[in-house]
C-alpha cells in the first residue's frame, strides 16, 4: 500500500505544469531522434544530457526518459514506411510493417505499432510499481552463464523453421556471426579478422549493416520495379486510428506474451532488440496465422513492439536499483544520475523516494502522452508516402548516410552502408534471408563473450551452463525452442498413432 | 550484351546465383584466414580470439557449396533482371557511390545537394525551381537539425570552412 | 589613458576574482568552430561520466564562446578516437580525454599510435583504484583475502575486470606477482557492470574505481580492502557504517605493495601552437573552480593532481615507461603479425 501512496505523490510530482512542459517536449524530441537513423536513443539522451544540468533532477529524469520514450515510438515510423530501422529494436517491425505499408495500410500498422509500444511499457511500468525490489533480486543472480542462455533463447526462438532453403539460413546467419567477431576481440583484447585496416577496429556496426541491407536494398529494389512506392493510397485520416483499435484486442493474447517476454529480457538485462526478435519469432510458431508472418499480418507489428517498449522500460529497473544499465541508453541516463549528485543503487529507493516515485510516475504519464502524440500524428506520418518517389528517395539516401555517419562519425561507415545495399539487393534477390543475419550481427559477440567469460569462470568446462537451476531452465527452454517444430511433428505423429492404436 | 537486348533480355538467375553464392564462399574463406592469423586454440581459459570464427568460417564454407551444387541443379530459364531493370538500379548505385566518395572532400551538405539535384532532374525531371527548393532545403534543415540542435558534426568540406560554419 | 589602464585593471582583477585568474587570452586563440571533446570509451563509462560532466559546466557556466560537441569513439578499445585525433593534424578544434588505454592499447593491439603523436593539454585528475570484496564475505582485511585465495585451489578465485589487457587485469597480474597466487581474470564491458557481478558473487573481488563501485558499498553490498595509492584518499565524509573514503587503508601497509593510478587527463590534435594550448589549459583551469567539478571530484574520490606543460609530458611519459614493463612481463603485448 506504501508504494500505491508513494506513486500518487510521484504524480503529483510529475503533474506539476513545468515537468509536463518538460514531459511533451522530451517526446518531442525523442521520436525525432528515433525517426533520424543512426541518431539513436543513446546518442539523443548522451546529446542533451548536458542541458538537464540546470534543471531539478526530477525534471531533468522526466524528460531524459521521455526522449528515450519517444525515440522507442519514433523507431517505428522509418521501419514501416520505408524499411528502414530508426532504431535496432525496431528491425522486427519491418518484417511485418513495410509489406503492411506496401498494401496501403501504413496508417493501420503504424497505429498497431505505437499502441502496441503504449500496452508494452505500460505493463513493465506496472511491474515495476509493485515489484521493483523482487525483480532487482533476480536481476542479480546473472553471471554470464546464465546472460549466455538468455541469447541462446532469443536466438532459439527466433531462428527455427522458415521457408527458405536451410542452408541458405545457415550461410546467411553465419555471415553474421562472421561479421559480428570483426574489430577487438573483448576477452583476449587482440584485434582479429581486421587484416590490419584501422577502419576495422570497430567492426561492423548492427546499425550500419541494417540501413545498407534493408533501407538502401530496398530502394535498389524499388528502382528495379520501376519508379514508383507501393501504398501510397494510404489512407490519411484519424479514424483508421479507431478503425484498428477494434481489430487490436483480438490479439490479446500475443500482447500479453510478448509483454512478458519484453520484460524478462529487459531485467535480465539482454535488451529490447533481442526482445524483439524473441517475441516476433514466437509469435510466428504459436498464431494461427504464422504462415502469413512476413506478408503484412498486423500481429507481426504488434509483437515485436509490444516487447520492444516493454524491455525498453523494464531496463530501466536493474539501472536504478544496481546501478548496472539494461541498454546502451539507460548507461547514459546512469550517468545522469550521478551528475545530479544521485547515486543509483540499493539505496535509492529509499533514500531520494521523491525522484524514483516522480520518475515512474512519468512513466505513466510519458507513455501516454507520447502515445497521444504519435497517434494524432499517423495521418501525417501516412501522408509521406504520397510524394513522389524520385523525390523521397534521393531525401532517403541522403538520410541513410547521415544515419550511418553519426553511428561512429565516420565516413568509411557511409561507404560500408553502402556496400551493404548492395549486398543485400544481391541476397534478396538470390533468397538468402536477411532477418538471421541482422539477428546474428545484434548479438553474436555479446553471445560470444557471455560465453567465454563462463568457461574463463569454469575453467573450460562447459557443466557450467547447467550448473544451476535457473541456467539450466532457460538453457533448455532454449533447445525446445530450436527443435519446436521436431517436437511438433513428433507429438502430432504420437497423437495420430495413439488414435489409430 | 547482344543486339537482341529486348524487353526479355538478362543475366540468368542461376548465373547471379552461383556468383553470389562463390562470393559468399570467398567471405568465408576468409573469415577462416583471418582466425588462423588470430589464433583458433582452445586453451586452458576457453576458447582462443580465433576460435568461433574458424568454425564460422568453415561453415560459410560448406553450406555455400551445397548452395552451389543444388543451385546449379536448377533448371535454366527464370532471369535474374532484365537488362533495362539492371539499369535502373545502377543509375542510383553509381551516383550514390559518387555521393559516398566525395563526401570525405567536399563534405556532406554539398554533396547532399549536388546528389538530390541530378537524382530529381534527371531521373525524376522535375522543372528546376522545384528542384532548387528541395536540394537546397534538405541540407539547411539537416544543418539546424543536426549541427544546432543536436550538435552532432558532419563531414564538412571547403565551403564550409570558408563560410566558417 | 590612464581612465582606460585603470578600467582594464579593474576588470581584469574583477575577471580574476571570477574565474580565478586573468584573462589574457582574450587577445591570443579562441575556438571558431564547435569544439569536439571525443572519448575513447563507451557511453556511460568512468571518461563518458567526466566529459560529460565537463560539457555541461562548460555549457552552464558558459565558459565556451562556441559549443563543445562531445562523441565517443570507442571502437578498438579506444583506439578509433586516438587515431582520428592523430589524423586531425593543425584542427585545434579537437580535444580528447584518456584514460590508461592510452598506453595499454597501442601496446595490447599494435595500432599505430602513440601519446607522442599528440599534443598534450593538462592532467585533469587521477582516478583511484581499490579492492573490492562481497560484504557478505569473512574477509575484513587484505591478509584474510590473500590466505584465502592462497588456500583455495590455483585459478578458482575470480577477479572481475573492465576490459582484457587493460588497466584491470594489469593490477590483477601485479598482485599476483607481489603474493604468488593465481587469479582467473574475467573481462566484462563496463564498470559498472564488474561492480554488480561481485554483488552477485559472479566473482570474488574486483579493483573498481570508487564511482563505480560506491553505490553499492553505501547499500552495504561490497566492502572496500585497500586503494592502490601511495596515501589514503583524502575525502571523510562518511559512507558506511560510519567509514568514509579515507578510513581504507593502502594496499602497501597491508603487506599488497602495489600503486596504481589511472590518468584523467586532456590532449589535443598533433600539430598545436602554444597559443591554442594555453587557451584549453585556461579553460579547464576554469572548470576546476566550479563547484560542480568539486562535488564530481568528491562523489568518485578523485585524486585532484592537476599538472600542464612539461611537468604533464614527462608523467605521461614516466608512466608510459612503467606501462611497457607492467605489460610485458604479462605478456600483453601485441604479436607482430
Amino acid at each position: 500500500m506504501e508504494e500505491i501512496l508513494n506513486l500518487f505523490q510521484g504524480f503529483a510530482i510529475a503533474l506539476q505544469p513545468f515537468n509536463i512542459m518538460v514531459m511533451i517536449l522530451g517526446i518531442v524530441l525523442g521520436v525525432v531522434i528515433g525517426v533520424l537513423p543512426g541518431l539513436g536513443g543513446a546518442n539523443g539522451v548522451a546529446i542533451l544530457l548536458p542541458l538537464t544540468f540546470s534543471m531539478p533532477p526530477t525534471s531533468a529524469i522526466i524528460m531524459l526518459s521521455c526522449i528515450y520514450w519517444g525515440a522507442l515510438f519514433g523507431g517505428a515510423i522509418t521501419s514501416i514506411l520505408f524499411n528502414i530501422p530508426g532504431e535496432p529494436w525496431s528491425v522486427a517491425t519491418t518484417f511485418d510493417g513495410y509489406p503492411m505499408a506496401q498494401q496501403g495500410k501504413a496508417g493501420e500498422a503504424l497505429t498497431a505499432a505505437f499502441t502496441s509500444s503504449f500496452v508494452g511499457a505500460f505493463f513493465a511500468v506496472v511491474m515495476i510499481t509493485l515489484v521493483a525490489p523482487l525483480v532487482a533480486t533476480l536481476a542479480l543472480r546473472f553471471g554470464p552463464a546464465e546472460k549466455f542462455a538468455v541469447y541462446f533463447l532469443a536466438f532459439c526462438s527466433f531462428v527455427g523453421l522458415s521457408k527458405e532453403p536451410p542452408f541458405k539460413t545457415i550461410a546467411a546467419m553465419m555471415i553474421g556471426f562472421a561479421l559480428a567477431a570483426v574489430g577487438l576481440d573483448s576477452v583476449t583484447g587482440s584485434l582479429r579478422l581486421t587484416f590490419g585496416f584501422t577502419e576495422l577496429l570497430n567492426g561492423f556496426d548492427f546499425l550500419i549493416a541494417v540501413i545498407g541491407l534493408f533501407g538502401i536494398g530496398e530502394i535498389l529494389l524499388t528502382m528495379e520495379e520501376g519508379l514508383a512506392f507501393r501504398g501510397g493510397k494510404a489512407k490519411i485520416n484519424l479514424s483508421v486510428v479507431l478503425q484498428t483499435w477494434k481489430e487490436l484486442p483480438r490479439y490479446w493474447v500475443t500482447s500479453l506474451r510478448s509483454c512478458v517476454i519484453g520484460c524478462w529480457m529487459g531485467i535480465t538485462p539482454a535488451g529490447a532488440t533481442p526482445a524483439s526478435f524473441m517475441s516476433y519469432g514466437i509469435a510466428k510458431r504459436v498464431s494461427p496465422k504464422g504462415a502469413n508472418f512476413g506478408k503484412g499480418e498486423i500481429e507481426g507489428v504488434i509483437a515485436p513492439e509490444t516487447a520492444a517498449h516493454a524491455a525498453g522500460t523494464a531496463a530501466l529497473l536493474p539501472m536504478l536499483s544496481l546501478g548496472v544499465p539494461g541498454s546502451p541508453t539507460a548507461a547514459v541516463l546512469l550517468g545522469g544520475l550521478l551528475i545530479w549528485g544521485l547515486q543509483p543503487g540499493p539505496l535509492l529507493f529509499v533514500e531520494q523516494k521523491e525522484f524514483v516515485w516522480g520518475l515512474i510516475a512519468s512513466m505513466y504519464l510519458g507513455n501516454l502522452v507520447g502515445l497521444i502524440v504519435v497517434l494524432t500524428c499517423v495521418p501525417v506520418f501516412a501522408a509521406i508516402l504520397r510524394i513522389p518517389f524520385s523525390i523521397i528517395a534521393p531525401l532517403i539516401l541522403v538520410l541513410c548516410a547521415i544515419g550511418a555517419y553519426s553511428v561512429h562519425n565516420s565516413t568509411f561507415d557511409v561507404a560500408m552502408m553502402l556496400v551493404f545495399g548492395v549486398i543485400g539487393y544481391g541476397l534478396k534477390k538470390t533468397g538468402y534471408p536477411l532477418a538471421p543475419l541482422v539477428l546474428a550481427i545484434v548479438l553474436g559477440d555479446k553471445a560470444e563473450e557471455a560465453f567465454r567469460q563462463s568457461l574463463l569462470g569454469s575453467q573450460g568446462s562447459l557443466g557450467i551452463f547447467f550448473s544451476n537451476g535457473l541456467v539450466s531452465t532457460i538453457m533448455i527452454l532454449g533447445l525446445i525452442a530450436l527443435f519446436w517444430s521436431v517436437i511438433q511433428e513428433g507429438y502430432t505423429r504420437l497423437r495420430t498413432r495413439a488414435a489409430t492404436a | 550484351m547482344t543486339t537482341n537486348s529486348s524487353s526479355n533480355a538478362g543475366p540468368s538467375h542461376k548465373a547471379v546465383e552461383a556468383g553470389v553464392t562463390t562470393v559468399i564462399g570467398l567471405f568465408g574463406v576468409l573469415v577462416i584466414f583471418g582466425s588462423l592469423k588470430a589464433g583458433i586454440k582452445w586453451g586452458a581459459e576457453g576458447p582462443g580470439a580465433g576460435f568461433f570464427p574458424f568454425y564460422i568460417g568453415l561453415f560459410i564454407v560448406g553450406s555455400s557449396l551445397i548452395n552451389l551444387w543444388t543451385g546449379l541443379r536448377e533448371d535454366e530459364g527464370n532471369l535474374f533482371a532484365e537488362w533495362g531493370q539492371l539499369r535502373q538500379v545502377l543509375s542510383v548505385v553509381i551516383p550514390t557511390t559518387i555521393y559516398v566518395g566525395a563526401m570525405p572532400f567536399i563534405g556532406l551538405y554539398v554533396a547532399s545537394f549536388v546528389f538530390i539535384a541530378w537524382f530529381m532532374r534527371w531521373l525524376g525531371k522535375y522543372n528546376w525551381l522545384t528542384v532548387a527548393l528541395v536540394s537546397l532545403g534538405m541540407p539547411f534543415v539537416t544543418y539546424i537539425l543536426f549541427e544546432r540542435w543536436f550538435l552532432v558534426p558532419l563531414p564538412k568540406g571547403p565551403l564550409e570552412n570558408l563560410l566558417g560554419l | 589613458m590612464k581612465r582606460t589602464v585603470l578600467h582594464y585593471t579593474i576588470g581584469a582583477a574583477v575577471a580574476a576574482s571570477l574565474g580565478g585568474f586573468a584573462t589574457m587570452a582574450s587577445a591570443a586563440w579562441e575556438p571558431t568552430r564547435p569544439v569536439e571533446f571525443i572519448i575513447p570509451a563507451g557511453t556511460g563509462g568512468g571518461a563518458d561520466q567526466m566529459a560529460r560532466t565537463i560539457q555541461g559546466i562548460v555549457t552552464k557556466h558558459s565558459l565556451m564562446k562556441q559549443p563543445m560537441v562531445v562523441i565517443n569513439k570507442s571502437g578498438g578499445a579506444g583506439g578509433e578516437g586516438f587515431l582520428d585525433l592523430k589524423s586531425s593534424a593543425n584542427n585545434p578544434h579537437k580535444i580528447i580525454i584518456t584514460l590508461s588505454n592510452l598506453f595499454t592499447t597501442p601496446l595490447a593491439t599494435g595500432i599505430p599510435f602513440n601519446w607522442k603523436d599528440l599534443t598534450p593539454v593538462a592532467m585533469l585528475a587521477l582516478d583511484e583504484f581499490v579492492l573490492w570484496v562481497n560484504a557478505e564475505k569473512p574477509y575484513k582485511n587484505v591478509k584474510d583475502y590473500i590466505d584465502a585465495v592462497k588456500a583455495a585451489p590455483a585459478g578458482t578465485i575470480k577477479m572481475g575486470g573492465t576490459g582484457s589487457k587493460q588497466e584491470d587485469q594489469i593490477i590483477t597480474v601485479a598482485m599476483e606477482k607481489a603474493t604468488g597466487t593465481k587469479f582467473t581474470y574475467i573481462p566484462y564491458k563496463g564498470g559498472g557492470e564488474v561492480a554488480v557481478q561481485l554483488v552477485g558473487n559472479h566473482v570474488d573481488s574486483t579493483v573498481n574505481n570508487p564511482i563505480e563501485a560506491v553505490a553499492q558499498w553505501r547499500g552495504g553490498k561490497l566492502r572496500p580492502l585497500c586503494v592502490f595509492d601511495s596515501k589514503r584518499m583524502s575525502y571523510d565524509e562518511q559512507v558506511f557504517e560510519g567509514k568514509g573514503w579515507k578510513d581504507i587503508p593502502t594496499c602497501k601497509s597491508e603487506g599488497l605493495d602495489i600503486e596504481y593510478l589511472m590518468l584523467r587527463g586532456i590532449f589535443m590534435s598533433p600539430k598545436a601552437t602554444k597559443d591554442q594550448v594555453d587557451y584549453y589549459v585556461d579553460l579547464f583551469k576554469k572548470v576546476r573552480e566550479t563547484p560542480e567539478w568539486k562535488d564530481f571530484m568528491k562523489t568518485g574520490a578523485f585524486n585532484t593532481t592537476f599538472l600542464v606543460g612539461a611537468e604533464y609530458a614527462k608523467w605521461v611519459e614516466t608512466e608510459e615507461k612503467r606501462h611497457e614493463t607492467l605489460m610485458k612481463e604479462a605478456d600483453f603485448l601485441a604479436k607482430s603479425n
